[in-house]
């Protein structure tokens, strides 16, 4: 079993990971360790730095009593020297039973696939998805509006080269959802996924601004380098930064996700609001990822 | 009474038919024909249709339907028949499609991980074809038939 878009995730598949979830919450919480991958090895294998998600797969698959081993610095590695990502994947499958990767180009988790039969877990592939990501949010969702279906969401900010952001609409697309997407004009979502959406039967709606009453409000970061001057990049920017004045424009029950790190798009002195649930949503990342972990590894 | 042929028929060789119009020299471009290959090309623009307005022809003379990338041929023009003459006689007549999979030209985004030298074949499903879309197996990005058809 691989775990590489939510694109191909059927909603049944969905619905038993945070089954799954829900029953690993607990033992996360705790801190208790479990045997389920005694003796199984995962390698994680990280082409581009991440700290967060590498922390999080490395802490799920010890609580779960397994191994990791990999590397989160490709200078150091044999990408350097120029080996081909099939080539790594071939030699690391005889290491290790899973493989979750990061890799700086759209497609590395598919083609990484081709290339073993041991699971891959595509913990981001460029600006194209990041599944394990999507799934934490739902499991946010589901827990703290104890629903899915029958939801409006927005997502906002960068949602063209936002993987978060892809990963999470194809997921929520299995869902009966309306989605509203809202960003700069330069940074939309591609067309391709709203007419996918559209052809699963989702109601979709493009806006300008953030100022929402939906259920949930998922702002993502608006990069510097995705504009040609820093004034422009700022004025756009700044539409999009959630501060105490932002706030009042926001639902009083729209709950205010973001998929970390942040830098200046919330700010923190909003972080006591009872609607700030990111960090409780980065919390359910261990969860999450020992509920997939087992999944594909577990007997 | 036989029609007036404004190119005389060839001997032996390709007739491409059906051609959108304004397109032969994109396909032109794609059929590697040059000083060295030598043959003779007719090309009919502008051209009558029975069926449906107007359309391009090319005749190339002494070329084997093998010698063609028909798959690059239906990516600009899906309409598009192939005759086969063999003694100035149709001896086969094919109707171009385009494939599910297209998988000669590379994939129109850069950063997708088919095009850093990695030993696959790009991977290009397609998903409808009038007009054509079509989305890469690996980096999931949608493609129209422009996109495409630059990348050839």
């Amino acid at each position: 079993m691989n775990i590489i878009s939510t694109r191909h995730m059927k909603r049944s598949f969905i619905e038993e990971v945070l089954e799954r979830t829900k029953k690993m919450d607990p033992v996360a919480e705790s801190k208790k360790q479990l045997d389920i991958l005694e003796g199984k090895i995962l390698a994680t294998l990280f082409f581009e730095p991440s700290t967060r998600t590498n922390l999080s797969f490395t802490t799920a698959m010890k609580m779960l009593g397994g191994t990791v081993i990999g590397f989160d610095n490709p200078r150091t590695s044999s990408v350097k020297k120029g080996e081909t990502l099939a080539d790594t994947i071939r030699v690391v499958q005889s290491y290790a039973n899973a493989i979750v990767m990061r890799h700086p180009n759209e497609g590395a988790a598919a083609l990484a696939a081709e290339f073993t039969n041991i699971p891959i877990i595509n913990a981001g592939d460029g600006s194209n998805q990041h599944p394990t990501q999507a799934l934490l949010d739902l499991y946010t969702i589901l827990k703290e509006k104890h629903k899915i279906d029958g939801l409006e969401i927005t997502l906002a900010g960068d949602l063209k080269y936002g993987r978060t952001i892809h990963s999470l609409a194809y997921a929520l697309g299995k869902f009966d959802v309306s989605i509203v997407f809202a960003s700069p004009p330069a940074l939309r979502i591609q067309r391709w996924i709203i007419n996918d959406l559209k052809s699963a039967g989702i109601s979709v709606k493009e806006t300008d601004n953030i100022e929402t009453t939906s259920d949930v409000l998922y702002l993502t970061r608006i990069q510097k380098e995705r504009f040609p001057d820093i004034e422009e990049y700022q004025k756009v920017a700044s539409a999009y930064v959630l501060n105490e004045e932002s706030l009042k424009k926001i639902g009083k029950e729209t709950m205010i996700m973001h998929p970390l790190p942040r830098v200046n798009e919330i700010t923190p002195e909003i972080d006591h609001d009872k609607r700030a649930k990111y960090f409780v949503q980065s919390s359910y990342g261990i969860p999450t990822r020992m509920a997939i972990l087992s999944m594909v590894m577990g007997d | 009474m036989e029609k007036e042929l404004k190119v005389k028929k060839i001997k032996n060789g390709i007739v491409l038919d059906h051609l959108p119009c304004g397109k032969v020299l994109d396909i032109i471009k794609i059929l590697n024909i040059d000083k060295k290959t030598g043959e003779t090309v007719s090309i009919l623009m502008n051209v009558e249709s029975a069926s449906k307005g107007k359309k391009d022809i090319i005749k190339i003379e002494n070329k084997k339907l093998e010698d063609l990338n028909i798959d690059k041929i239906a990516i600009i023009a899906p309409n598009a028949t192939v005759n086969i003459i063999k003694d100035f006689q149709v001896v086969k007549k094919r109707k171009i499609r385009i494939p599910d999979i297209i998988d000669i030209i590379n994939c129109p985004n850069p950063s997708c991980i088919t095009n850093q030298k990695e030993p696959v074949k790009p991977k290009l499903l397609v998903e409808q074809t009038e007009p054509l879309k079509a989305r890469c197996y690996y980096c999931e990005r949608v493609f129209t038939k422009e996109e495409l058809v630059e990348n050839i």
